[in-house]
């Protein structure tokens, strides 16, 4: 039985299940959830994961939700399988994997929802907000641009999961007014041009409706 | 061969969070005040171990390493022989829920605890300000509604990872201790199964020692 994805193309959580599976190589079927019809709010979804949200991703009995939690499971179980995103037991690569949930995700994905989804949900764009997280997002990159500048990855001189987790969102923001948050840091920018280059983040993108 | 450095405070929330893995694991170490009220989290010297200003921070020997639930894991795997096995990762299924609750943790349940622990504890206590009502009021309707699913996984599991205590119940302590001082406890009583593993796991001689060093105790 393949490995099961709910959840869409467009979310910035699915996708990272989708990036992880793409970079092992893995075959799976993308069960779609319709978010506007609240379909991820009915007990056949709840059944899957009780906090109502995208993506779930059900391999054999495993049913996962929260997308930190998947990509760490797929990269776990099928270590041998394509790129090996798990460096053994480095504290380097466990605090950025932290960092990229703590730090970074809280402003780049409200501001990637404030620009790019609202408008598409028919809801406004708070431009105040905006403004506030732009802030706090290149506080927390300037922390990045040193970093990037002594690392070439996230976690050291190897591609790991800790990358991979912040591509989604980085993608979206790179197609919104506020690109440059990315594009005038050289580091962060050209660890970004290295990562998006690989062949298995060309198939996620050219899956995303963006 | 010595024990770790741990830079934090034991009021802080997520220097607790450390605090519990290495009272768990019976490391040992030491705890390096660091003096949120002078700034000294925002000095070069602790910016040289957690660029983003913050505590806590682990040394150990020549590795450094920052944000609690990376230092707690870490801990938690270097001490693993000790008989104490909070993350399970011998065993994949087991480990998977293990990381399944501690994402809620961080992406469900910790946004909707912290701004009224932040409003009602926080900010009268430590910054001598007024707490903001309206910010409370929308942050416990949003808390009910992250406890009944929490309800209803601790009604059919005696931990949130299975039948097993995990780093994942530990993960909550923290902020949860912390609304247990103020007067929003009383929203546990509507959710008998959190109440009860609430008090089951606060029972560990681990959690009473870390408690005694918080605020409110």
């Amino acid at each position: 039985m393949a490995i099961k994805v709910y959840g869409l193309t467009l979310s910035n959580n699915a996708l990272r299940a989708i990036a992880v599976l793409n970079e092992k190589g893995l075959d799976y079927e993308l069960c779609p959830v319709d978010l506007q019809s609240g379909a991820h709010k009915k007990p056949e979804f709840l059944a899957l994961n009780p906090f109502g949200q995208i993506p779930v991703v059900q391999d054999g009995d495993e049913i996962i939700f929260e997308s930190r939690a998947i990509t760490r499971y797929i990269a776990t179980k099928y270590k041998e399988s394509g790129a090996d995103l798990l460096p053994d037991n480095s504290a380097k690569f466990e605090t950025w994997l932290q960092v990229e949930s703590s730090q970074f995700y809280p402003a780049i994905s409200a501001i990637n929802f404030e620009l790019l989804i609202k408008p598409m949900i028919g809801m406004t764009t708070d431009m105040s907000n905006v403004e506030k997280q732009a802030e706090k997002l290149s506080a927390v990159l300037d922390v990045y641009e040193a970093h990037l500048a002594k690392n070439k990855y996230v976690a050291g001189d190897v591609f790991t999961l800790a990358d991979l987790n912040h591509m989604p969102e980085v993608f979206l923001l790179l197609k919104s007014p506020k690109a440059e948050l990315i594009t005038s840091k050289p580091h962060v920018k050209a660890w970004w041009d290295d990562i998006s280059a690989r062949p298995a983040w060309k198939k996620t993108a050219a899956s995303i409706p963006v | 061969m010595g024990g770790v450095i741990l830079y934090g405070s034991p009021i802080s929330t997520c220097s607790a969070r450390v605090l519990l893995c290495l009272e768990e694991v019976g490391a040992e170490y030491q705890l390096v005040p660091i003096s949120m009220p002078t700034g000294e989290h925002k000095k070069p010297d602790h910016l040289a171990r957690n660029p983003f200003g913050q505590i806590p921070a682990l040394e150990d020997g020549d590795l450094v390493l920052f944000e609690s639930r990376a230092i707690s894991r870490y801990v938690l795997r270097k001490y693993k022989e000790s008989g104490t096995d909070l993350l399970k990762e011998g065993n994949l299924a087991k480990s998977a829920m293990v990381d399944v609750w501690l994402e809620a943790e961080s992406q469900q349940y910790n946004p909707a605890i912290s701004p009224i622990v932040y409003q009602s504890l926080f900010v009268p206590k430590m910054r001598g300000g007024t707490p903001d009502q309206a910010i409370i009021d929308a942050s416990l309707e949003k808390f009910k509604k992250v406890l009944e699913v929490y309800e209803a996984r601790l009604s059919k599991s005696k931990y949130l990872a299975g039948d097993f205590f995990s780093f994942a119940d530990l993960s909550h302590f923290p902020y949860t201790k912390y609304l247990m001082v103020t007067p929003y406890a009383s929203v546990f009583e509507s959710y008998p199964h959190v109440k009860a593993w609430w008090k089951d796991i606060t029972s560990r001689p681990a959690f009473k020692k870390v408690s005694a060093g918080m605020l409110g105790s």
